[in-house]
Parts: structure tokens; sequence; C-alpha cells
């Protein structure tokens, strides 16, 4: 199990995932190669799963974000797995999500804009396999993004 | 905005996948001289398509069991400051991400907590008491997956 001197690794490192293990280490008095040997061990129980870079899909012209909230129509028993294999190969598509709740599945859907997006929603999301209702939340602005745990 | 050849888009999504790979084992990879493929992926943070580094921690062998997604409406728009309720949810620790949104509801937010007695602690503590904060909406999440998207 974890001990908080893991914690604090994780802490540190989620807070700036850009430092070096040997940075890290520093950061948490901690000598490179005992701080090398946590995060080995971390990784092998699977706790630390890896770093992914981050893309800024605004940067690269995709300026239009949108949230949308599905509901399918459960009286089909594959509704969900039929649903969630198509919506894979939509490009656009950047997150799928699925919940217990009022909204069944969330996807994450960019657009370069509002013709492109419409272009999408139209050709690739109306057309996904059963569908019973979908609500659209058009982001405008990302006040807090780093995804930390409160270790 | 930024202009990306092939290799540009196989480099991006290779370290969105995993940014811990190095230059030369990128470049190995994809036939470039280790100089070159760092020269590249420096281009692609300072054109901010690297928004940044991620860490991927399994939040369930961390003890956060419980991941919400939540729908905020303000209550009384026009009276309450924006700024104070953006900056009251988004020192949450348990508030992974706020995003301001346009739509059935005004923010989105993403909490995580150790289970669901710990979740509507959280909720009733810490968010229904924002200031402005109105009907809430929560969704469980039950699988998530991120994908490459159109690179």
């Amino acid at each position: 199990m974890l001990d908080d001197m893991d914690r604090r690794l994780l802490r540190y490192w989620q807070a700036d995932p850009s430092l070096t293990p040997g940075e890290l280490a520093d950061h948490c008095n901690m000598t490179p190669g005992k701080a090398a040997r946590r995060i080995a061990r971390m990784q092998e129980d699977g706790v630390l799963q890896g770093v992914s870079a981050v893309i800024d899909w605004a940067a690269l012209g995709y300026t239009v974000e949108v949230s949308l909230r599905i509901t399918l129509d459960k009286t089909q028993s594959s509704a969900f797995d039929d649903f969630l294999t198509q919506a894979r190969t939509v490009p656009e598509v950047t997150e799928i999500q699925t919940f217990l709740g009022r909204v069944d599945v969330r996807l994450n859907v960019i657009a370069r804009d509002m013709t492109h997006y419409q272009q999408v929603y139209r050709a690739g999301i109306l057309t996904l396999p059963h569908i019973a209702d979908i609500e659209a939340l058009m982001q405008v602005a990302r006040i807090k993004a780093q995804e930390a745990l409160p270790l | 905005m930024i202009d990306l050849d092939t290799t540009d888009r196989d480099i991006l999504r290779a370290l969105s996948r995993d940014a811990s790979q190095s230059a030369s084992a990128l470049g190995r990879r994809f036939g470039l001289s280790q100089p070159a493929t760092w020269r590249r992926i420096r281009r692609l943070e300072e054109a901010g398509v690297i928004r940044g580094r991620r860490l991927r921690l399994d939040a369930e062998k961390l003890g956060f069991g419980v991941t919400v997604f939540l729908g905020i409406k303000l209550a009384t728009k026009g009276r309450v400051s924006l700024e104070d309720f953006e900056r009251a949810v988004s020192a949450i620790p348990e508030v992974q991400t706020v995003e301001h949104v346009l739509g059935l509801y005004d923010y989105r937010l993403r909490v995580v907590a150790r289970d669901l007695p710990d979740f509507e602690r959280v909720l009733r503590r810490r968010i229904m008491t924002l200031p402005g904060a109105g009907e809430v909406e929560a969704n469980v999440l039950l699988s998530e997956e991120r994908l490459a998207g159109p690179i």
C-alpha cells in the first residue's frame, strides 16, 4: 500500500508533471534512487499508469468544444455496446463516459467552427444508433483543468 | 495557427499516449535524428499544441472510488459574480475540473470522492454552499475512455 512518502511524490508530480525524476526527488527530499524505486513500484502496482501529453485542440484550430449528454433507448439490449462501438469511430469525439444517473453517455466533441460542428453533429452524431435524447453543453471557458486527485 | 505534417502528428499521438518517451526513442520509431525529434517536440510545445502533461493515476487504487460529473445552474444570474463562484469552486480539492458552459447548466464539474457518503459530504458542505449555486444534477461515472482525436 502507499505510504506518506509515495503520496508526497505523487502530489508534487501531479502539481508539475513535467518534473524530471531527479527534480522530483529533490522536491521531496529524497535521493534520486529512492524516488525512482518508489515510482517503479507504483507503476508495477498500477497506481501510476503513465504520463500523457495534453493536447490543446484550440491551438490546432479546433475552437469549438461541446459536451453531448445522451440518453439511450434501453429497450434495446445491445444499445450501449452498439452506440459505443460506433461513437469510437467518429474522429471528433475525444472522450466517452458512461454514467449511472439521468444521463447514460457523455461524448466530448471538438470542431473547427460552428459550421464544422453542425456537419459533425448531423453526419457523425445523429446517425449513432439507439439515441433517445441529446442535450448539448457548449464550453465557454475552462476554469480548472488539472484533473489532480486530492492526495 | 501551426501546420502539422504527418511526422508531427505521429509524434503528437505518441506523446499523448506516453509522454515519458525520450526524443531519441521517438526519433528511432519515426526515422528521425534525436535533435530533429527534439526540435519538433519543442515546436509543438511553443505553439501551445501540447498544453502540458498529465499524470494518469488509478483513482480507485488511490482510494477515490467515486467520480461524479455535476451540472450546476446558478440560482440568481446577474446578481452573483461569476468570478466569486469560479474562485470558490476551483478551491475545492475534490473538484478536478470546472468548465463554464452554455446550455441547460452554467458549469460542468468533475468531482472525486472516497465513496458515496464522502461524495454526499462534499456536495452538501462544499458545493451546495457555493455563492450562487442553484440546481445541481449529478451523474456517477461508470466508465471512461479517452480517444486520440482528429490528429
